[in-house]
């Protein structure tokens, strides 16, 4: 057994005046501790990092980009235990838009006769289900991921936008799992997708952009203001009505097409149903408009999440 | 070569509204009607709210060298843990700033992260991530983290099975093989069995003799004092002592000590017969502070009085006490013929094998069973010798006994005899 002092010296003894001896610091020997750290060292003269009240508005997408395999992991803890101990697991992320999918068909579809444009009941509720679970799923985990994970936030710096982010990603895979139900849909009742179909990812996209949008404001709001997380479950509902989800853009009065359509989940899942089955409304200049709108809350949320940032360790 | 951190006036300041846990617009209504006086008139005064501020950390500076090993020590709420906070950045200052050189890693809490779904295995990946090793990284550690940790047969159980102890292992284990050039560690050895704090303290000295860059925060003094040269007192927010890490501790304990004996270290003299001046070590146990103990060799204590009317049955008393005034050790002598003039009581001790840390003496005289002179020797004795005790305070006892320890092979017959 070995004893060490606070120098490094080795204690092997004691002499007449009971004081310490020791042998040489033993730091020039490496072990295979320290030669392990020289591979991953980092040049010496890197440009000291400053600390300092934040000053002006940045959104730093270069660090946000060093720390993208936290991301990853964050997504894919998301993933692991979401079905953890379920009995059927990730079925349940086929279940849930399949069984309102069914519930929908029979109460709209096959009792209240609502207009489905031509379309068998089941594609044209699916079609609809598929993004807007998606969409309401990601926002509602946006929204609540900065108050779940405030011990993390409060014990260790990363960039907090990783968090938003990966909330409203790890829903894709769900998507992706319900999504081979649509398909089978699809060809039970021999529809045919046309070229549009490829248009599917850009309007994917814009229920991804929309989501984080709203996420980011809502999320940060949230840290500060716990009202918000009783809001966003009403505002979804409400969103929802507002959406062709449960009813045909068809029915709504010429003219307010132009709010409804300034809705950019209006559009989204308006599309959805338009690439995968040539019925509907194709998107025009309205869903540019909601898009170009998505994209200016996401930029404004970005910068409002990172003045948020500084101080969000305190006030969660 | 740059100092690895620098911190320059840094300060921190709270609301108190801010650090009340959260706000509900509710809270904001009932605030308005039970003062809409004070809402009104925030305008007027300036200050938001009328709330108070609490400055946590206030101009703080110092500078940390490449591969120094700097203890930060200080009352709960001092601001340790806000100035780690500030400097691993998981919050802003509010004033001035800090700049650092190399990559930082930061252990305010051990196993942040951790998910009792996952299993060990998948734990090791994430917590890892967390504190910002990449995935290539952790593979290629893998193995040193599940044997440090003694999980290997667990290692694809949810960690919800585990037991707290495991728990804790492996979430030490991760994070002691995260290799920055600047640690920041905050009271983390705390926890654990006794085998495994050791394990921990002693990865904690191969670091630091790596020459990595350290700041650590510790309320064990025997750690502090085993791991650290260099110690910061910080004390209500402002930085109160920083130096060498014997002395820092010591001035911290003895304030502490202060704080515990309230006003109890003082003088009680009947009539004028005699009364003691001073004390000190001989040579002043090495020329520089009298009152420092800092060898555990042969020493000689002194006690000085006068005497103005002569003592014919004198009685002395001598006791040490610990800075909590538990008595240590105590001894008297009878029959003491004492002249008017200047005396000197001496003690000369082989070794004084005491815990390092603030102690003060007791002396007194009596005559005939009558109190003369009873004093509590100012300053205190500061014990700052080499350390032979347990890390952990609970178990380092109150002696530091220099002792050696030999491990030898035993034959049967040897044994026998």
């Amino acid at each position: 057994m070995e004893y060490f002092d606070r120098q490094g010296h080795t204690i092997t003894g004691i002499d007449n005046n009971m004081r310490l001896v020791g042998t040489p610091p033993l730091a020039k020997e490496p072990r295979v501790f320290m030669a392990m750290s020289i591979s991953q060292s980092v040049p010496a003269q890197a440009p000291p990092l400053r600390i300092a009240p934040s000053r002006g508005l940045n959104i730093r997408l270069r660090e946000l980009w060093a720390y993208r395999e936290l991301l990853y992991f964050f997504i894919w803890r998301d993933i692991k235990i979401r079905y953890k101990q379920t009995v059927i697991g990730a079925a349940w992320a086929i279940l849930q838009p399949f069984l309102t999918m069914l519930v929908f068909s029979l109460f709209f579809g096959k009792l209240a006769k609502l207009p489905s444009n031509g379309l068998p009941y089941p594609v044209f509720y699916y079609c609809a289900l598929l993004p807007w679970s998606y969409f309401s799923g990601a926002l509602q985990n946006a929204t609540n991921v900065v108050v779940e994970q405030q011990r993390l936030i409060t014990k260790i710096y990363f960039p907090r936008l990783v968090l938003p982010i990966s909330a409203v990603l790890s829903g894709l895979v769900d998507f992706a799992i319900a999504f081979s139900i649509l398909i089978a849909l699809i060809a039970y009742y021999h529809i045919t997708p046309g070229r549009a179909a490829l248009l599917l990812p850009g309007f994917l996209l814009l229920a991804v952009l929309t989501a984080l949008g709203f996420g980011l404001w809502l999320s940060a709001l949230n840290a500060v203001y716990r009202d918000v997380r009783y809001v966003v479950p009403f505002l979804i509902q409400f969103w929802m009505f507002a959406s062709p989800v449960a009813y045909s853009t068809a029915l709504v009065p010429q003219r307010w097409r132009w709010i409804y359509g300034l809705n950019p989940m209006a559009g989204v899942i308006e599309g959805f149903r338009w690439a995968l089955t040539g019925q509907g409304l194709a998107p025009g200049p309205l869903f540019a408009a909601s898009a170009g709108g998505v994209v200016l809350l996401l930029v404004g949320g970005l910068f409002y999440y990172r003045a948020m940032e500084g101080t969000i360790a305190d006030v969660v | 070569m740059n100092p690895a951190i620098r911190v320059e006036g840094l300060g921190k300041r709270f609301r108190i509204g801010q650090q009340q846990r959260y706000l509900t617009l509710r809270d904001r209504l009932a605030g308005i009607l039970r003062a809409p006086a004070r809402v009104l008139s925030r305008g007027a005064n300036g200050t938001s709210h009328g709330r108070k501020e609490i400055w946590a950390l206030r101009e703080v500076s110092f500078e940390v060298q490449p591969g120094e090993v700097i203890g930060l020590i200080g009352r709960n709420g001092a601001g340790k843990t806000t100035l780690l906070k500030i400097l691993s950045r998981v919050t802003q200052p509010s004033a001035g700033w800090a700049e650092i050189c190399g990559s930082v890693g930061s252990l305010l809490e051990v196993g942040t992260g951790f998910h009792p779904e996952l299993t060990g295995r998948e734990n090791i990946y994430l917590n890892g991530a967390i504190l910002g090793m990449g995935q290539r990284e952790i593979r290629r550690k893998f193995d040193e983290i599940v044997a440090f940790a003694e999980v290997a047969e667990f290692l694809d159980t949810p960690l919800k099975h585990y037991s707290s102890g495991m728990q804790t292992r492996l979430a030490f284990a991760v994070a002691a093989h995260f290799e920055p050039q600047i640690l920041m560690v905050d009271e983390v050895l705390a926890v654990g069995d006794l085998a495994f704090q050791k394990k921990c303290l002693g990865k904690m000295d191969e670091v630091a003799r790596a020459g990595r860059t350290i700041l650590f925060v510790s309320h064990q003094m025997n750690q502090i004092r085993r791991l650290c040269a260099r110690v910061a007192w910080i004390d209500a927010g402002h930085l109160r002592m920083d130096g060498a890490a014997a002395e820092v501790v010591s001035a911290y304990e003895s304030s502490m000590s202060r704080g515990n004996l309230g006003e109890a270290l003082d003088r009680r003299t009947f009539g004028a017969t005699a009364r003691f001046l001073k004390w000190h070590f001989e040579g002043g146990a090495k020329g520089s502070n009298p009152y420092y103990l800092d060898s555990l060799g042969e020493v000689t204590v002194h006690f000085d009085l006068r005497v103005s009317t002569p003592v014919y049955h004198g009685h002395h008393g001598i006791a040490l006490f610990n800075a909590n005034r538990e008595l240590i050790w105590g001894r008297a002598t009878d029959g003491l013929r004492l002249q008017p003039g200047l005396h000197r009581i001496s003690y000369t001790f082989p070794s004084l094998p005491l815990r390092p840390g603030a102690y003060f003496w007791q002396v007194s005289l009596w005559q005939d069973e009558e109190p003369i002179d009873q004093w509590d020797c100012l300053p205190e004795m500061i014990v700052a010798t080499p350390n032979f005790q347990h890390p952990r305070d609970e178990w380092s006892g109150v002696l530091n006994v220099p002792s050696e320890m030999r491990l030898a092979e035993l034959g049967e017959l040897e044994c026998a005899r």
